[in-house]
């Protein structure tokens, strides 16, 4: 059964209008004959974002109470999902906050069988020295035959179909200046 | 107005969103599961999984179909747990379903063996003392009398449920049967129109019922009423009585059979 | 996608092959759900039932890697029995177009090929020319020079009894297909071809998609509403990530990435710009010179000068013909050649194709810096099961990431909708956006260089890098992806047009004299300075053909279905004036509806205006293994070719060595294919440690038939071995009806389906299936043949 696009637009109003933010106050209970009176017990949102998963791009609303995400669902006016998200993006709250993230820089010194915490000062620099010590080194200017290169092979990029397009973007710049040719993301495979 | 839960089985996709969306709104804890030969999972509902899709394989005419089935509380007009609930925790709300109101629970699990669908399931809360809650699902009461629709119709992505007036969706249930028929589904049916006073879920099925491990006939417990008019009035002092002990053998019994309910699996 | 995800509701038969979207794409399983509820029909062709095929019109099975096959048929129905769409074909393609009298095609090759070097000289693949260089046509498509002629020909090899045999469908499900998708050749028809990684993931996956675009093209359904080849992307932004080109052969937009041929952008633009000698095809790629430019201007700001030829000489260059994608990266690595890796949300341990072999090469690096939220498997391969971590040298750094609602940005779905997220809470934890790590980095990189110098610095110390040393902007960013002016532009009588520094408005303004910037000309219009139009909401459809045109920003130009000229006839008349996406107003000489490919008036110009011909090609000399798509086997395979003396695509790549051996099918004798859950996510980092997700599919899985099972002994549920030269897998089985054992002339064949997200860390655990899969590549992309291959399975 599809939802009407008055449904649809009516929820999304509401959405943006506020009601559906939930009190947290406990569910009032009438112990009499009449109905019970339930409250929203969490707060639904009204910050738009798209589904980190796959290309169909659903919308979503983040619900935020506490500077903390409380709910993820479907962003009914959007066009294409209408509210709906499937498993992985009705799952999409349990990113933020699962226990297997990573949240401090991890670092596995050679031959080491453990990772260590740093600092992120400390490990910036490092990367910036391992990438211009590996660029000095190995950069071709100019090929066998005396044509100019510029090129770097002992240095490989990869990634970015989780990027936004403004963070690949940035990335493919950098990468083509410090004269990277392997480069590659999971559009490849 | 009462309204009821359209599940259009042959528009589900059996991706689970709505299972997953059931488990994000409610927060419930995820539970341990096993792969067991199936693309189902968990197998059965739990304190933790109010909602769940049966997955069978139906092969008929040279044809292997898969069929999806969203199964939870079927919110009965003729509610066995509400009649058995002592306190009155489980209500049938005017809106079409069976509310629950937790505080209200006392954890005797009556609801659950009176349930002609196996379907409430008791929630340990305390593990020292052994205190119990009832739960299932509720359409997401908080939801649907705010005006909203339950959690997993709003997230479900193929259309495949819907949630209105309860003769609106009959009437779209029956119109959508009739499609079907002319599709070539010859054994397309409407499943909860009627039974038990009609359901607050609506199936349209494209097989017949058993092929989706759904019993033709629920039947209401043939002791609820006694139950319900001569025990559950006397609430625990009663207990010792031999008529609740009587009825409490008989629900034990039939919890048994029950058993099979969830467990009829032509995927093997 | 050339239309869009909402499109599907337009057609009236939807044929899915090679993809699998209620799996894996079930948001938008809805809008074919809702095409079905207005009458239109749903085709699965797919080696098993699967979730899309349980709500099928129509299902019949395949063997994997049989494809062409399986679309020749598909050609040789429709062109015997004139079920093509003809002034479409005549008038929109390359169908009519003479071709040179010395091409041929001989027992699996065409004309050119050199057994040494394995490529083709394509000097015959050409057009017949006029004398004024434009390609001769034959209007009545009956001359036997003609493509259409040529076409018929080469499929006329395609008989049903041939194909049933090479596919293992059955002749009668293969008419049925046949025939119910030729239905959509009438012009008021409209039929959508849904594909994914089941159509590309072979060593022929380019010619498997011109396949079907080849049926498209006859049938008339590219360009309108309801018509269209829909490749279902995998990730949230891959298609913004092909866009922008991680990927070592293009730059952003889609321009080709130089090589050494290349030593000055008067070399580039020879090489890579197309032409034509047809007053009436636009070629639109003339004006590749000013979308180079303004991104040489965009990356290098005031130090890319007409002096300096714009800092071209401070792009890399590749060697010629050398392929430094997924598959060559991983051999070099492996080689040693590699010695530093950056790895940003992606995970190829997992992923990868023969992943044994290629953590075995992570471990020849010096360094690698991983972003990611997860201790992925390529994160802790130095610690993975059966290595010493001791005998390892490799550092690694593994950097917290910002999840998606911490930070902003655009994102571009399959249908190439440009959609803006905002942000919701700070980072968790220690966590940084990408942005931020990015600029950090070569902020520092930067310093260094300026600092000490170093082998050619000038690109590093003068790259137009100046996003402030904490999180850059991403509005800023975006407006640089967009373009704006450097200098006043004024019109001939000197008004201005664009006054210096503001927004360019779209790509037509784009300039190669160093007026402008854009970081990509695709993008150019997204966000100007009207706005950011990626965050539009409009979700109003008043075409009533579910344009949306307001909502988001489609690439190009808000253009949501491509090609949408060839939706009219030469005299501007819809094919099916229900479904209409475009609409030429003569009296006041306007096209209204979705923004025209191309402008002016309806006959003015062809409406394929990327390609030089100004038309389709349905001979597409561009290819690098033949015009026409030809059916070979995959590289391993349990049948011979039946179609030819040439048993695999004789251009594929192949690694055939000791990490990459054959599976022969006498040991063999199983094809196996890899494919994805609805509860999973590709390479698993972003579903297994959700522990809800975990729950409802919690291990990796082989599917199997019945037959197959009680062959082997094997029991639903049992743990079985799967395993070939490349590697063994233990998994549970999944024995099922939905799959049956295929017919292969005469011969039984069994299939076996693995899903693939799992692997040694994260909340949940399990053998991954790209341990078998082969370091095979597509001739034209090396995308890696992982979806046919051949194994073993026992029980264990």
């Amino acid at each position: 059964m599809s939802v009407s696009r008055r449904d649809f637009l009516k929820l999304g109003g509401a959405a943006a209008g506020g009601l559906l933010l939930g009190t947290g106050a406990p569910n009032v209970a009438s112990a009499g004959g009449e109905d019970p009176k339930f409250l929203l017990h969490k707060k639904i949102g009204e910050i738009t974002t798209i589904c980190t998963y796959c290309a169909v791009g659903c919308g979503q609303v983040v619900g935020v109470q506490g500077g903390k995400v409380v709910n993820v669902e479907g962003d009914p006016d959007h066009p294409i999902n209408r509210g709906t998200l499937c498993s992985k993006g009705a799952a999409n709250w349990q990113v933020i906050y699962s226990p297997e993230r990573v949240t401090q820089v991890q670092y596995r010194a050679p031959g080491s069988d453990k990772w260590e915490t740093k600092s992120w000062d400390w490990t910036l620099d490092r990367i910036a020295q391992k990438i211009k010590e590996t660029r000095d080194k190995n950069f071709i200017a100019k090929d066998k035959d005396g044509a100019t290169v510029n090129r770097v092979e002992a240095i490989a990029y990869m990634g970015g179909a989780q990027h936004t397009n403004e963070e690949v973007y940035t990335w493919v710049k950098a990468a083509r200046a410090l004269g990277i040719v392997y480069l590659e993301h999971q559009a490849r495979i | 107005m009462a309204k009821a839960m359209f599940i259009d089985t042959s528009i589900c996709i059996g991706c689970k969103g709505c299972q997953v969306a059931c488990k994000e709104w409610w927060n419930l804890a995820p539970t341990k599961t096993t792969q067991v030969g199936t693309y189902e999972n968990p197998l059965d509902l739990n304190a933790d999984n109010y909602t769940r899709i049966r997955f069978n394989e139906y092969e008929a005419s040279g044809k292997v179909r898969w069929l999806f089935l969203k199964w939870g509380c079927l919110q009965c007009t003729n509610a066995a747990c509400v009649d058995v609930c002592p306190t009155a925790a489980l209500k049938k709300n005017e809106i079409g379903f069976v509310s629950l109101e937790r505080d209200l629970c006392n954890g005797c699990g009556y609801c659950s063996q009176a349930c002609p669908f196996n379907i409430p399931r008791m929630e340990t809360i305390n593990e020292f003392t052994g205190e119990a809650k009832a739960t299932k699902c509720t359409f997401c009461q908080d939801r649907v009398t705010n005006d909203l629709t339950p959690a997993c119709v709003k997230t479900c992505p193929s259309a495949a449920l819907g949630f209105t007036d309860r003769d609106k969706v009959l009437a779209t249930a029956k119109t959508r049967v009739e499609n079907l028929k002319q599709l070539g589904y010859t054994e397309a049916r409407v499943y909860g129109e009627t039974e038990l006073g009609g359901l607050g879920r609506v199936y349209v099925l494209t097989a017949p019922a058993s092929a989706y491990g759904l019993p033709e006939k629920p039947e209401y417990p043939a002791l609820t009423n006694l139950w319900q008019n001569i025990v559950q009035p006397f609430g625990y002092v009663a207990a010792g009585l031999t008529a609740a002990g009587l009825a409490l053998n008989w629900f034990a019994t039939r919890r048994a059979q029950l058993g099979n309910v969830e467990t009829i699996k032509p995927e093997k | 996608m050339t239309n869009h995800i909402a499109d599907f509701a337009n057609s009236d038969v939807i044929w899915v092959m090679g993809g699998n979207p209620a799996e894996n794409h079930p948001c938008a399983f809805k809008w074919v759900t809702k095409a079905m509820e207005k009458g239109a029909k749903l085709i699965v062709v797919d080696p098993r039932v699967t979730r899309s095929a349980s709500a099928a019109t129509l299902y019949a099975p395949i063997r994997s890697g049989t494809n062409i096959a399986f679309m020749g048929g598909m050609i040789k129905y429709i062109l015997e029995n004139k079920l093509y769409q003809e002034e479409y074909v005549r008038e929109y393609t390359n169908a009519a177009f003479l071709v040179n009298p010395k091409f041929e095609f001989n027992d699996g090759l065409f004309a050119g090929y050199n057994p040494t070097t394995k490529a083709y000289d394509k000097s015959t693949w050409t057009y017949q020319l006029d004398d004024k260089g434009v390609p001769k046509r034959d209007l009545t498509m009956s001359d036997p020079q003609c493509v259409l002629q040529l076409m018929k020909k080469h499929y006329s090899r395609y008989t049903i009894d041939t194909v049933s045999a090479i596919t293992g469908t059955p002749k009668d499900l293969l008419e049925q297909v046949y025939k119910m998708y030729s239905e959509t050749g009438k012009p008021d028809k409209a039929g959508a071809i849904i594909y994914a990684m089941g159509q590309t993931q072979h060593s022929v996956g380019t010619q498997n998609v011109e396949s079907l675009a080849l049926v498209q093209l006859l049938l008339g359904n590219v360009g309108v509403a309801g018509g269209q080849v829909a490749a279902m992307r995998g990730l949230h932004n891959v298609q913004g990530s092909t866009d922008m080109a991680a990927l070592y052969h293009n730059l952003p937009g889609y321009l080709a990435a130089p090589t050494v041929r290349d030593q000055s952008t008067a070399d580039y633009l020879k090489r890579v710009v197309p032409t034509t000698s047809d007053p009436k095809s636009l070629n639109w790629w003339k004006n590749y010179s000013k979308y180079i430019v303004s991104q040489l201007k965009a990356w290098f700001g005031d130090a890319a000068t007409k002096d300096n030829d714009f800092a071209f000489n401070w792009l890399p260059k590749m060697a010629a013909g050398k392929d430094y994608s997924h598959i060559p990266l991983f051999e070099a690595m492996k080689a040693g050649d590699i010695k530093g890796f950056i790895v940003i949300g992606q995970n190829p341990a997992v992923g990868g194709p023969n992943a044994g072999m290629e953590r075995d090469a992570l471990a020849k690096l010096d360094w690698m810096v991983v972003s990611e939220l997860w201790e992925t498997e390529t994160a802790a391969f130095w610690k993975r099961p059966g290595v010493k971590s001791a005998d390892i040298q490799t550092e690694v750094f593994l950097l917290p990431a910002a999840s998606w609602v911490e930070r902003e940005g655009s994102v571009t779905n399959t249908g190439r909708w440009v959609q803006w997220r905002n942000k919701a809470i700070d980072p968790v934890g220690d966590s940084k956006p990408d942005l931020w790590i990015a600029n950090q980095i070569m902020n520092r990189v930067r310093a260094a260089y300026k600092k000490d110098g170093g082998a050619f610095a000038d690109p590093i110390t003068k790259l137009d890098w100046n996003y402030g040393d904490g999180l850059p902007n991403a509005h800023v960013i975006a407006k640089e992806i967009n373009g704006r002016a450097t200098a006043d532009i004024k019109d001939a009588n000197g008004v201005v047009q664009i006054a210096a520094g503001k927004q360019v408005p779209a790509f037509a303004s784009l300039r190669d004299d160093g007026l402008t910037t854009c970081g990509s000309w695709i993008y150019c219009g997204y966000y100007t300075d009207a706005g950011n139009m990626a965050a539009r909401r409009d979700n109003s459809d008043p075409t009533g053909l579910y344009l949306y045109s307001g909502w988001a920003w489609n690439w190009p130009v808000n253009r949501r279905i491509l090609y949408n000229r060839a939706s009219v006839s030469p005299k501007g008349e819809p094919w099916d004036p229900k479904r209409a996406p475009l609409k030429w107003n003569a009296a006041n000489a306007t096209w209204s509806g979705d923004v025209v490919d191309g402008g002016g008036a309806p006959d003015a110009i062809y409406p394929f205006i990327m390609n030089n011909e100004g038309v389709a090609r349905l001979f597409a000399a561009g290819l690098a293994e033949g015009p026409f798509p030809e059916h070979y086997e995959a590289w391993e395979s349990p049948a011979q070719n039946l179609l030819s003396k040439q048993q695999n695509n004789p251009l594929a790549k192949i690694w055939e060595s000791d990490s990459n051996k054959r599976s022969d099918a006498s040991k063999y004798p199983i094809v196996g294919t890899t494919y994805r859950l609805s509860e999973h996510m590709q390479a698993g980092a972003m579903s297994r440690n959700l522990p809800w997700l975990v729950e409802v599919q919690p291990a990796p899985f082989v599917e199997m038939s019945e037959q197959l099972a009680a062959e082997k002994g094997i029991k639903n549920g049992d743990r079985v071995i799967v395993e070939n030269t490349r590697g063994k897998v233990e998994m549970i089985a999944v024995v099922t009806k939905r799959i049956k054992p295929f017919n292969i002339n005469g011969k039984a064949v069994h299939q076996v389906g693995l899903i693939w997200h799992w692997g040694y860390e994260g909340g949940s655990t399990g053998d991954s299936a790209n341990s078998l899969t082969p370091h095979v590549g597509d001739a034209n992309t090396t995308i890696p043949e992982y979806k046919a291959w051949l194994c073993d399975v026992r029980k264990v």
